[in-house]
């Protein structure tokens, strides 16, 4: 391994041999996006948003919630690979680049957490409660 | 650039000396709302499921900021929330519609189709034409449908 040039330094180590990993799971989770996000905007336009009752009784029925849960797993899961090329095209800084790339971490994984309790408390609400109930 | 040590040789020259075709824009404008999607509609719907589910006056709040103000007297800050916040839920469905559009652009590029110059700048002109046929259509329905109660 030489120490010249960028490609000097690279030439002869071989592939890594996950090089089309990031882009097939890309991929992978677009399809599903395709599907769910695509279900989720037309039930957004469908549902009468105004009326908490209404919505919450939509999001409590367990098909529902199940799918809302893979749309968050899925849509947080495609971000984070989009939002780390982002972040590996235009920033540059050996330090602020790791550190944006932890950040990305702790949103993707945090908003996606965060994003399936709610649905879970909202699921498994008790009923009895009455409309909204907690 | 990348890496400390300044480096001779050549770069590759960046967007402003380019021509813009529509097979350009439409791949800048796929990373934009796909980071746009990313960013502001992630917080969003996460502020909008938080909302939903800590109860009616939580979800209330929440529509009051982003939607519609239903009291007599609307603060300044929900005047200016209160649009900006319809600007934002336009501007993140036509996100939507664009970054699914060009996404399902690139899938059927990946099979190999679509890079005779013809039929690939055919297919990016289509994506935006989709795209704000689909917004329009959208909100001219939501807008109607405000409108006639």
């Amino acid at each position: 391994m030489g120490n010249g040039t960028r490609l000097g330094r690279v030439r002869g180590l071989g592939s890594s041999q996950h090089g089309s990993h990031h882009w097939i799971q890309q991929r992978l989770t677009a399809l599903g996006n395709v599907l769910l996000v695509t279900w989720f905007v037309v039930s957004m336009f469908r549902l009468p948003l105004g009326d908490h009752a209404a919505v919450l009784s939509w999001a409590s029925n367990p098909t529902v919630a199940l799918a809302l849960i893979l749309m968050v797993a899925n849509v947080f899961w495609h971000l984070r690979l989009g939002l780390q090329v982002m972040i590996e095209d235009y920033v540059h800084g050996e330090a602020t680049k790791i550190l944006a790339l932890v950040l990305l971490n702790f949103y993707a994984i945090g908003g996606a957490a965060y994003g399936i309790f709610a649905i879970i408390r909202i699921a498994l609400a008790p009923t009895a409660l009455g409309p909204g109930g907690m | 650039m990348a890496g400390n040590e300044p480096s001779a040789r050549p770069r590759s020259p960046h967007l402003q000396v380019y021509k813009w075709t529509p097979a350009m824009a439409v791949s800048i404008f796929h990373r934009v709302t796909g980071d746009g999607l990313a960013i502001v509609g992630g917080l969003m719907f996460l502020w909008w499921l938080g909302a939903l589910a800590a109860g009616p006056d939580a979800y209330a709040a929440f529509l009051a900021c982003v939607w519609h103000d239903p009291s007599p007297e609307i603060s300044t800050l929900h005047q200016v929330t209160n649009v900006l916040g319809k600007v934002v839920l336009i501007g993140l469905s036509w996100a939507f519609f664009q970054h699914l559009f060009s996404g399902l652009r690139h899938l059927v590029l990946d099979t190999g189709a679509g890079y005779e110059l013809k039929t690939n700048k055919l297919w990016s002109i289509l994506v935006f034409v989709g795209s704000l046929t689909a917004t329009a259509a959208v909100w001219l329905t939501v807008f109607a449908e405000t409108l006639n109660g």
